[in-house]
């Protein structure tokens, strides 16, 4: 009986001192940064949270008089668990957004919450076109796949390719890509024939024979950045670069953290993306600078940039919101436009993606290490995907 | 066609050298190891270290790839494994299948969860043009080593008396032990030497099958296949089904791409349909 009267006494003074302290700390806003840490996608999720912490740091931890607090979740890559960390973090850590999102699963099944809580999303990484369908509080601070792609199949048909064989994994971002890719080549007079490989392929030599054997004046390529390098070798073994087959692709494949381990074979390749760690700007310097002190000499990739901007996006928001969060947070995001680390970049009000410069890169060594060297621009690109659905 | 072929047997040989280790455990010592995997990935990592960390040229790594992986199977059966052999199978797969997650975890911890690339010396890169067909260097390379290690193996097994031993011992473990035959010493060596080939299997293929800590379980199907289909009882059984299913993989893939990732599983099932023992076993 004693026992329980004490522990109740306990109970109840740390109970005042909970809400005395509430009453006298500053107000923090919370962020919740739901990032795959383990499993498959471990690498995303590690430059994310790098490139939003450097920016907290360079940037300060207070918005519109209010401490950030930033409050990193790891997903291990699993769908479900994403859904089940949103959840937690909007009902019990009452986040005022949430953002990160490694790949196009992740961010799939915590958006049905973000619209239920109106609790604004900044998805980073995840670049399937129909992610900011699937709820109206969804912003994009990272790329989609057909933003990238479709300027490709323009470059290519403006070069002398004429036969292109395109070989993604099959999944959402490689059938998003291929379809990018084929549809707007065709058009522009080009003939496609389309290969897809199963998403746990331990071996590319078959398909890649079946590449070497068609005798296209281009092989376009997808598969996520880690498998990247291991394609890249096998399809220099089987000798396809010395039979006249260029290797064009979106920035997945080169991606510049693996970049330097893929080795020369990668060299001569040619992408497109809306980031590259060679991007020659103060912006950029300062960036890639401080994320490599950050990260132990780790270069930054578009994954990163994607984080830093998407930080930027809510740290902007929030100051022209003065700390409100909401559908007030997410009409201040929209329609948002800086120069960004990769360039000039703007959300469309629309959509909610970013319009953003594509440039076509060629990857070269400079300096003793390789890098996607930007050689061409292609500007204020629109997802096409939604473009041509609005007209 | 050829080409295939050839890329076919480069694969198979490779799936023989990761799986003929488990194909021993499960045959000979009737032990379910679903933690196989996990050795071939400590060989590739210790390839990977080595070359990236050290500098050690890619041959001089193999050696090493064998060793540690077999050094830590000897440990762990002296000191795990030994206590299970009369367990039922259940507590061997839970057992093992735990190992599996403690070296997933235990390498993404150390060594992140990205993927290991390793950098070939220049004489292993690219094709050379023998009688018109295009062979790929490495991979010609990993069939000369594999094709020396199966004449080794078959000739240790059915020629020397270790082999015979360890024959004896699998046949009636009591008999053998009657005889005079240190049977958890046979045991012991056996399953060292079946964790060092999947470790050497894991470092030559860490340039064809990829690198990363899901290893273990991305290929433990594969090698599942390999002893289900060839049967457990000799080297030959896992060595051709090793074969029929690398070349089979590897052209499906290319003539069927759209069927490609079924076709291993599709001749799994017609084999286990019409020959439940294996397809070269001897029926029991």
């Amino acid at each position: 009986m004693l026992r329980r009267t004490v522990l109740s006494a306990v109970g109840a003074a740390a109970f005042t001192m909970a809400l005395g302290g509430a009453a006298v700390a500053q107000e923090t806003l919370k962020i919740g940064l739901i990032l795959p840490m383990t499993g498959p996608f471990a690498s995303n999720g590690r430059q994310i949270e790098t490139a939003a912490k450097l920016y907290m740091q360079q940037h300060g931890d207070t918005v519109a008089g209010k401490k950030i607090e930033l409050i990193v979740k790891d997903d291990a890559s699993v769908a479900d668990v994403a859904k089940r960390i949103a959840q937690e973090l909007i009902v019990k850590d009452k986040i005022v957004v949430m953002a990160g999102f490694g790949n196009t699963p992740l961010a799939l099944a915590p958006a049905p919450l973000a619209t239920q809580a109106k609790v604004p999303a900044v998805v980073m990484a995840a670049a399937t076109s129909s992610v900011t369908d699937a709820s109206p509080f969804i912003v994009r601070s990272g790329f989609t796949q057909p933003q990238v792609n479709v300027p490709m199949a323009e470059w290519a048909a403006q070069n002398g390719i004429k036969k292109v064989v395109t070989l993604v994994s099959d999944y959402g971002p490689g059938i998003d890509a291929e379809k990018a890719f084929s549809g707007t080549f065709t058009t522009k007079g080009g003939q496609v024939e389309n290969l897809r490989v199963p998403l746990a392929n331990p071996d590319f030599s078959p398909f890649l024979q079946k590449v070497a054997d068609a005798k296209p004046d281009a092989l376009f390529a997808f598969v996520p950045s880690g498998v990247g390098a291991q394609f890249m070798k096998q399809f220099v073994e089987r000798g396809l670069d010395k039979s006249g087959i260029r290797l064009i692709g979106p920035g997945d494949v080169t991606d510049d953290e693996l970049l330097n381990s893929i080795g020369d074979v990668a060299i001569g390749t040619i992408t497109t993306m809306h980031y590259s760690a060679a991007h020659d700007s103060p912006e950029n310097k300062l960036f890639v600078e401080g994320f490599k002190k950050a990260a132990n000499g780790l270069r930054p990739n578009f994954m990163a940039v994607g984080g830093y901007d998407g930080m930027h996006l809510i740290y902007e928001g929030l100051k022209k919101t003065n700390g409100a969060g909401g559908q007030a947070l997410l009409d201040a995001m929209k329609g948002m436009s800086w120069v960004s680390p990769r360039g000039p970049v703007a959300i469309d009000p629309e959509t909610r993606d970013p319009i953003q410069n594509v440039y076509v890169r060629k990857v070269e060594r400079v300096n003793g290490e390789l890098y996607n060297v930007e050689f061409a621009t292609i500007p204020n690109v629109k997802d096409p995907t939604k473009a041509t659905k609005s007209n | 066609m050829l080409t295939i072929l050839f890329d076919g047997v480069a694969y198979g040989m490779l799936l023989f050298v990761l799986a003929c280790g488990l194909a021993v455990t499960l045959g000979l010592m009737n032990f379910v190891n679903l933690a196989h995997g996990a050795f071939a990935m400590a060989g590739g990592y210790v390839t990977a270290v080595l070359m990236n960390r050290y500098g050690i040229p890619f041959l001089l790594t193999l050696p090493f790839a064998f060793l540690v992986p077999s050094l830590t199977g000897l440990v762990l059966e002296r000191t795990l494994y030994k206590r299970l052999y009369t367990r039922s199978h259940l507590d061997q797969v839970l057992f093992s299948i735990g190992l599996v997650f403690m070296a997933i975890a235990a390498i993404d911890y150390s060594m992140g969860s990205q993927q290991q690339l390793i950098q070939l010396p220049t004489w292993l890169l690219g094709r050379a043009d023998v009688l018109g067909i295009q062979i790929g260097r490495y991979r010609s390379f990993i069939i000369a080593v594999c094709g020396i290690l199966v004449v080794v193996l078959q000739f240790i097994l059915t020629k020397t008396r270790f082999g015979s031993r360890l024959r004896a011992a699998v046949d009636d473990r009591r008999v053998a032990c009657g005889l005079g035959i240190n049977v958890s010493m046979i045991f012991a060596v056996t399953f060292a030497v079946g964790s060092g080939l999947a470790g050497l299997g894991g470092a030559l293929g860490a340039e064809i099958l990829g690198l990363d800590p899901t290893f273990p379980l991305k290929f433990m199907i594969y090698f599942l296949i390999v002893a289900t289909v060839g049967g457990t009882t000799s080297i030959t059984g896992p060595f051709l089904a090793s074969l029929l299913l690398g070349i089979a993989d590897v052209a499906g893939k290319y003539y069927v791409p759209s069927f490609g990732a079924f076709v291993i599983y599709t001749l799994m099932i017609v084999v286990l349909v019409l020959r439940p023992q294996g397809l070269f076993a001897r029926a029991r």
